[in-house]
């Protein structure tokens, strides 16, 4: 393998920077010592500790919430979006529809979270709702931006599909809706899995959005885990991400199982 | 490479002569573009109609507005005495099998045949016997359960036929059908889907590209070009009296011979042509002027070579001679085809049978022969 070692070295270089740092914080999470940085030997007591924090465990679950939630309800609204802008033909805006759909994807954090901060302030005063900031608005705020993604996704997958296909089902009699939960969507639903499994990641992540538009009493994880690392990095929050990181795991894991499996089939 | 139609049995012939399918000054324009151009056609009940035709002709714009998935801009499509014109598809009495064969990934072969005859709310015991009907129809019983992808081409093919002839319908559309499968399978395909035709007596109306596939299925043949239907006839009128050049050299090969009418009697016309060097005689008469630019249009198989000159009287029972040098032979083992180039610079086309295993008095390459043509077996085109 002559031509192969230059190769070799740069993806080992890639795949340290990637790999190592992660690979030192699980092994500093199981470290007896109280700060951060020296090594005081084995222990797994951060984790007890870990699951003893109220503060952490609720923002875990709130995370978690507002990640499923704003996930399901941008696939739904992407999907629409997909749907229409390969399918519908050619309408009037359909252009601006596009570039409208899609733009969160490019917008800074901060405008999008900023400018949906004063949509909720100036709705809370003229409509009374949302009464106040918290869960809701999250949810909101990150289904936007979840929305365009599976927009992006849904609207390659339909534009690979070949549309005789949906084409058959109305020459054999089937009207819409049913066409499209008949075949469109079955043949969407790699697409939309991983849609979905992107927005949540995407969610899950998010902080700068987040602390623009929540309330007081509904912190993330990711706003709890900010505010703590100011304070100085404890054990504690190693022991969170090397949690986290085994939850990606399992999540990756089972989506390519399901996707080899679907290969076969 | 054009075989001459196949004796097709009486069963496939047309129930009457009814119209079954009428299309009525059909235009469809995208974008500007006249796809479908004032096509008027009408198909009989039970007959194989194929619509013959080069790429951008319109001929599958034609067969979308049949299924429904186009709309006519203008002119109005009839199927059994009803008005189908916006009518959408999935309220038409007809089928498509798609080029693609469109199967759905997701279902089993049993499923997808079943698929339209839930769309109909038919009872489960009805579409599990209409479903086992058309798997033994398509020869393929055993494989009710797999999905496409576990499937050949052939097969998936068969399911494809199967599927849309499950709801019985008045007529089956087919865009290019055969066009997946390979040449032996799609030989053998052709003659399947004959003896499906004959056994149900549907009416096909089939797209394809290929003049070869037009001829053998089809009991009829409309060539479009341009959007425009330019002739309908049976395969061996098509193929025998094509109406103009565009026909003659589109459905199979021809040699097409400039002239200029020298005299037009009732039954027959003599042609002064300087790219054959010498006068042509057609034995049919036809309306034409004397001094009028005509073309006469003979087929390869027609043609005579031989290094002789031929003994036959000029005018009589020949139609025309020359003396050319051969230029080319390709030898493809039931035919050769000879290249001869005249002195007029015109190549002409000439295809032996080869009857003889060896034929040592065959011309050979830089020869100088003699073609010519019997009084019959040319046609004068003025178009």
């Amino acid at each position: 393998m002559k031509r192969g070692w230059p190769l070799l070295v740069g993806a080992g270089i890639g795949f340290a920077l990637l790999y190592v740092p992660l690979a030192i914080m699980v092994i500093y999470s199981f470290n007896a010592s109280k700060l951060a940085s020296v090594w005081g030997g084995w222990s797994v007591q951060w984790y007890g500790e870990l699951l003893a924090n109220d503060q952490i465990l609720t923002a875990a679950w709130v995370s978690l919430k507002v990640a499923a939630m704003a996930a399901s309800i941008g696939t739904v609204f992407g999907t629409l979006i997909g749907y229409a802008m390969t399918r519908f033909g050619r309408f009037r805006f359909r252009l601006l529809l596009s570039g409208m759909a899609t733009a969160p994807i490019v917008m800074p954090e901060v405008v999008t979270g900023l400018s949906l901060l004063l949509l909720f302030i100036s709705m809370e005063a003229l409509l009374g709702w949302p009464a106040e900031r918290g869960i809701d608005t999250i949810v909101i705020a990150h289904a936007t931006f979840c929305m365009a993604f599976v927009a992006v996704i849904v609207q390659a997958r339909l534009a690979d599909l070949d549309v005789s296909v949906e084409e058959a089902a109305m020459d054999l009699g089937a009207r819409q809706p049913r066409v499209f939960f008949d075949v469109t969507l079955p043949a969407l639903t790699p697409a939309l899995v991983s849609g979905w499994l992107l927005s949540f990641t995407l969610s899950l992540d998010d902080l700068v959005i987040a602390s623009f538009v929540s309330g007081p009493g509904a912190s993330t994880l990711p706003m709890v885990v900010f505010s703590k690392v100011r304070l100085g990095v404890t054990p504690e929050i190693n022991a969170l991400a090397t949690l986290m990181i085994v939850l990606v795991a399992i999540c990756v894991g089972l989506a390519a199982w399901r996707m080899a499996r679907a290969g076969k089939g | 490479m054009t075989a001459p139609a196949a004796q097709r049995a009486p069963t496939s012939a047309p129930k009457s002569d009814r119209a079954f399918i009428r299309i009525e000054d059909v235009v469809k324009t995208f974008d500007g573009f006249r796809a479908v151009d004032q096509v008027s056609l009408d198909v009989a009940e039970g007959e194989i109609f194929c619509l013959l035709g080069g790429s951008g002709s319109g001929k599958s714009t034609l067969l979308r507005m049949l299924a429904g998935f186009e709309t006519p801009d203008a002119g109005r499509i009839e199927i059994d005495g009803q008005d189908m014109t916006s009518v959408p598809p999935w309220d038409r009495p007809v089928n498509m099998m798609f080029q693609s064969y469109a199967l759905f990934p997701h279902m089993s072969v049993a499923k997808n045949i079943a698929y339209g005859l839930k769309q109909d709310g038919m009872s489960r015991a009805d579409i599990e016997a209409q479903v086992k009907r058309m798997l033994d129809l398509v020869k393929l019983s055993a494989l009710g359960h797999r999905k496409p992808n576990q499937l050949s081409g052939g097969q998936r093919q068969r399911v494809a036929l199967a599927r849309a002839l499950a709801k019985k319908p008045k007529a089956l559309l087919l865009d290019e059908p055969l066009s997946a499968l390979d040449k032996k399978l799609r030989e053998e395909t052709q003659f399947e889907l004959m003896d499906i035709q004959d056994s149900l007596g549907t009416t096909f109306i089939v797209v394809t590209h290929d003049q070869e596939e037009a001829m053998t299925l089809g009991s009829r043949i409309g060539v479009m070009d341009q959007g425009k239907l330019v002739q309908v006839d049976k395969p061996r009128d098509l193929y025998e009296f094509p109406r103009n050049r565009f026909i003659a050299d589109f459905v199979g090969s021809v040699n097409i011979f400039e002239g200029v009418v020298a005299e037009d009697l009732p039954d027959r016309v003599t042609i002064a042509s300087d790219a054959l060097g010498g006068a042509i005689h057609v034995h049919h008469g036809m309306s034409c002027q004397e001094g009028q630019t005509v073309w006469v249009a003979v087929r390869p198989e027609k043609m005579v070579l031989r290094r002789e000159a031929p003994t036959g009287v000029l005018g009589e029972t020949v139609g025309g001679m020359a003396q050319g040098v051969v230029e080319d032979i390709a030898y493809i083992g039931g035919l050769t085809h000879y290249r001869v180039v005249l002195p007029s610079g015109q190549r002409v086309r000439a295809t032996l049978a080869n009857r003889e295993r060896h034929d040592d008095a065959a011309p050979t390459w830089e020869e100088t022969v003699w073609i010519s043509w019997a009084g019959d077996a040319g046609v004068a085109l003025t178009s």
